[in-house]
C-alpha cells in the first residue's frame, strides 16, 4: 500500500469461484485515501469481479475485505441510469433513495461537479456517451463515498471527451476519494493511476506504481529493453514473463 | 418505494406510444364491448321471393285457413330483400349483396294442401346460398333451416288448432260454415242423449239391442275424442322445453361481456406494464445499483406491483365508466368492484413481476406475457361441455394457476348482484399473488447475471 497511512479499503486474500473456474486466487491489496489504482489485466483476468466484490454486488468464496469509514460508491461499466429520465430527475431520484436530508442541494452540487449544470432537463437518452458516464459517476458519488469504484469508466469514449472524464475523476482523488478503476487501455493506467494492480487468470501479479512495473521488466524480463519503450510494451513483456 | 413508482411513472410518461397504447386499448375495448352489448346482432340480409299467389291459403277439408304470416315471421328475423325473380335472387347472391336467397314457389300451397289428400306432394322451398365461404355458408344454412323449422311450426299449429275446432265440432256439434252459410252438426254426445232417449221407446228385441250399442258407441266416441283434441295440439309442437338452471345463477350476457373486457384489459395493462418495467430495471442496468443497499428485492417487487395496480385500476375503472354510456353499471357496487380490480391487478401484477423476472429482457418479456396471457385468457372462456372432459379438466388446472379467471369471476361478481360469490375468488387471488411474488423473488435471484 502505497504511502502506509490507514487504508480507505483492504483485500486480503479474496477467492471467487464460478462453478469450478476459480476466478480470484487469494487477490490481496490496499489503497489510500485520495489515491487513484487501476486495475488492469488481460479479458478474463478478474477485473470485473474484484470490482464487483468490493462494490457488495457479488460476496467473496474466500478472503476477508475491510473497509474503512465511508460508503463505497460503484460506477459499473455500462451506465446504469435511466435512459428516459432527464439528467436532473436521475440525480433526484438516487439523492432520495440515498435518504440525504435535502436531495435537490445533493443535485445541484453532483451537477455543478459533473459539468452538466445547463443540460440537467435533457433526457439522458439524448447524452454522449462521455456525458452519461460523468452523470454515471456523479450517482456514484451521491453516497458521499471514501471509495470509489469505476469498472472502465472510459470504454467508448472518445480521447476528448476521456481526457475530461479523467480530470474530473482526478479532481474527485484530490479531494480524497480513493478511486479505484479497471481499464483495458494500459497507457489511461500508467496515465492516471498512482498504483497499477496488475491481475492475471484471477491472480495478482504486480502491485505499484507503473515506473516499478517498467523497473521489474529491466529486471526481470527476457526482453528487459521492453522497458524502455512504451507502457503497453513493458506490460506485455510483464506477463510473458509472467506465464501469461 | 414512492421515489420508484414516481420515476415509473415520469418513464410511462416519457414513452407517448406505450402511454397511448395503455389508454387506448382498453378505450378500444369498451367501444367494441359497448356497441356489442348494446347493439343486437346486425339481421343477415337475405333476398325473398315469394311467387305464392296473394290469395292462397292452406286449407283443411276444403276450408281455408287463416294465414300464418309465414313471410312476415321470416322477415322478423332477417333483412329481406324483395327480389322479383329467381335469376335476380341468383344474382345478389353471386355478388354477395345478399347472404342467401330464399324462394317460395308458385305451387307450394297446393303442395301443402295435397297432404290431406290421397295423392299428397311434397312442399318445397329453394335457398341459394353462395358456398365461396364455408363459414359463412353453414351459418346462413343454420339460420334459415332454423327459420323454415319455425315456419313449419308456425303452419302446424294453426293446422292443429282448425283440426282441433273440426274435431270440437264433432263431438259437442255446432254450426260448419259452408259457402257463406252454414250447416248444423248434431254432434256425438247430442247423439248419444238422442238416442238413448229413444231407447225405452222400442220393444224390447234386436232393434232395441242395436240401438243400445250405437248409444253406446255414440257416448264412448264422444267421451275418448275429447282427449284427441290435446294429443292434436301436442303433436304441433310434441316435445316442450322445460329449462332448469342447475349449477349457480348465469350473468346476463352484457355483464359478463364487460368483465371481460374489463378483465382482458387489466391483465394485458398490468402483466405487460410490471414484467417490462422490471425487466427494464435490468435493462438499464439500475438493478444491481438500487439493490447495492438502496432498496431491497422485496421491496423492488412491491414497488412493480403497486405500480401494475395503480395503472391497471385507473384504466378499468375509466373503461367501466365508458362503457356506461352504452349499459347500465351498478355503480353502488363500487366498493365490491374496487375489491375485485384491487386483488386481480395485484395477482396479474405479481404473475407480470414472475414473467418479468424470469425472462429478464424488455422484448422478450412482452412477447412472453402476450404467449402467456392471449391463450389463458382464451382458455379461461371455455365453457364446460364445449370439449372433452379430460380436455376441460387441464383447462381447469391451466385457468387456475394464471390469475385471469379468477379475476374475471371476482369482477363478473362485483359488477352485479346475483353473479355469483365473490369470496372465493378473491382469496383465490389473494393466495396467487403470494404463490407469484414468491416466483418472482426467487427468479430475480438471478436477475442480474449476464
Amino acid at each position: 500500500m502505497a504511502g502506509g497511512t490507514t487504508a480507505a479499503l483492504e483485500a486480503r486474500g479474496l477467492i471467487k469461484r464460478y462453478g469450478g473456474r476459480e476466478a480470484l486466487r487469494g487477490v490481496s491489496f490496499a489503497a489510500a485515501p485520495g489515491e487513484l489504482v487501476a486495475v488492469i489485466g488481460p479479458n478474463g483476468a478478474g477485473k470485473t469481479t474484484l470490482l464487483s466484490i468490493l462494490a457488495g454486488i457479488l460476496g467473496p468464496d474466500g478472503g476477508e475485505l475491510a473497509l474503512g469509514a465511508g460508503a463505497v460508491g460503484w460506477v459499473p461499466q455500462q451506465a446504469a441510469l435511466y435512459r428516459r429520465l432527464t439528467v436532473e430527475e436521475n440525480l433526484l431520484l438516487f439523492a432520495r433513495l440515498e435518504k440525504h436530508p435535502d436531495p435537490r442541494a445533493s443535485v445541484e452540487e453532483m451537477l455543478a461537479l459533473s459539468g452538466l449544470g445547463e443540460r440537467r432537463d435533457e433526457i439522458v437518452a439524448r447524452l454522449s456517451g462521455g456525458n452519461q458516464q460523468r452523470i454515471n459517476i456523479a450517482i456514484g458519488l451521491l453516497a458521499r463515498p471514501s471509495v470509489l469504484l469505476l469498472d472502465e469508466p472510459s470504454v467508448g469514449l472518445d480521447p476528448r471527451r476521456r481526457a475530461r472524464l479523467w480530470e474530473f475523476v482526478a479532481g474527485l482523488a484530490g479531494r480524497g476519494t480513493t478511486v479505484i478503476f479497471s481499464t483495458h487501455d494500459i497507457q489511461e493506467a500508467e496515465r492516471y493511476g498512482d498504483r497499477l494492480l496488475v491481475l492475471a487468470d484471477g491472480e495478482a501479479l504486480f502491485d505499484g506504481s507503473a515506473e516499478e512495473l517498467r523497473e521489474a521488466v529491466r529486471r526481470e524480463a527476457a526482453d528487459g529493453a521492453a522497458a524502455d519503450r512504451d507502457f503497453e510494451t513493458a506490460f506485455v513483456a510483464y506477463l510473458h514473463h509472467r506465464g501469461h | 418505494m414512492r421515489w420508484l413508482l414516481l420515476k415509473d411513472l415520469q418513464i410511462l410518461r416519457r414513452s407517448p406510444l406505450q402511454a397511448v397504447l395503455l389508454v387506448l386499448y382498453p378505450v378500444l375495448i369498451a367501444i367494441l364491448v359497448g356497441l356489442a352489448v348494446s347493439r343486437g346482432p346486425e339481421k343477415p340480409r337475405v333476398a325473398f321471393l315469394n311467387e305464392v299467389p296473394a290469395n292462397a291459403r292452406i286449407s283443411l277439408s276444403g276450408q281455408k285457413l287463416p294465414t300464418a304470416n309465414v313471410q312476415q315471421r321470416i322477415c322478423e328475423r332477417v333483412e329481406c330483400v324483395r327480389v322479383r325473380s329467381r335469376e335476380e335472387a341468383v344474382r345478389k347472391v353471386e355478388a354477395g349483396d345478399v347472404l342467401a336467397a330464399l324462394i317460395l314457389p308458385e305451387d307450394l300451397v297446393d303442395k301443402i294442401n295435397s297432404l290431406a289428400t290421397f295423392t299428397p306432394g311434397t312442399p318445397k322451398v329453394e335457398v341459394l346460398v353462395n358456398e365461396s365461404d364455408p363459414l359463412k355458408s353453414s351459418a346462413v344454412n343454420d339460420k334459415i333451416t332454423a327459420l323454415l323449422a319455425q315456419a313449419n311450426l308456425a303452419i302446424a299449429k294453426r293446422i292443429a288448432v282448425e283440426g282441433g275446432k273440426y274435431l270440437n265440432l264433432v263431438i259437442r256439434g255446432g254450426n260448419l260454415p259452408v259457402l257463406g252459410g252454414g250447416i248444423h252438426i248434431l254432434g256425438l254426445q247430442a247423439s248419444a242423449h238422442i238416442l238413448a232417449a229413444l231407447e225405452p221407446a222400442l220393444p224390447r228385441g234386436p232393434l232395441r239391442v242395436a240401438l243400445a250399442q250405437v248409444t253406446e258407441f255414440a257416448t264412448e266416441a264422444g267421451e275418448n275424442l275429447d282427449i284427441a283434441g290435446p294429443l292434436l295440439d301436442r303433436l304441433a309442437e310434441p316435445i316442450a322445453v322445460h329449462k332448469v338452471a342447475i349449477g349457480g345463477s348465469s350473468p346476463p350476457l352484457e355483464t359478463f361481456a364487460i368483465a371481460v373486457a374489463a378483465t382482458l384489459t387489466l391483465a394485458f395493462v398490468t402483466v405487460l406494464l410490471v414484467a417490462g418495467s422490471l425487466a427494464l430495471e435490468r435493462e438499464e442496468n439500475a438493478y444491481p445499483r438500487l439493490t447495492r443497499g438502496l432498496v431491497s428485492s422485496e421491496a423492488l417487487l412491491g414497488e412493480k406491483v403497486l405500480l401494475g395496480v395503480a395503472v391497471g385500476l385507473v384504466v378499468t375503472i375509466l373503461m367501466l365508466a365508458g362503457l356506461t354510456i352504452f349499459t347500465p353499471l351498478e355503480w353502488g357496487r363500487f366498493g365490491l368492484w374496487l375489491a375485485a380490480i384491487l386483488l386481480g391487478g395485484a395477482a396479474l401484477a405479481a404473475a407480470g413481476a414472475a414473467l418479468g423476472a424470469v425472462a429478464r429482457e424488455v422484448r422478450a418479456v412482452s412477447l412472453l406475457a402476450f404467449m402467456v396471457t392471449l391463450p389463458v385468457a382464451f382458455l379461461s372462456l371455455v365453457p364446460s361441455g364445449t370439449v372433452g372432459a379430460g380436455l376441460f379438466d387441464v383447462i381447469k388446472v391451466i385457468t387456475a394457476i394464471f390469475p385471469f379467471k379468477p379475476a374475471l369471476e371476482a369482477i363478473t361478481a362485483a359488477l352485479e348482484a346475483g353473479n355469483g360469490t365473490i369470496g372465493t375468488p378473491l382469496l383465490h387471488l389473494a393466495i396467487l399473488v403470494l404463490a407469484y411474488a414468491l416466483i418472482a423473488r426467487l427468479a430475480l435471484r438471478r436477475f442480474a447475471r449476464v
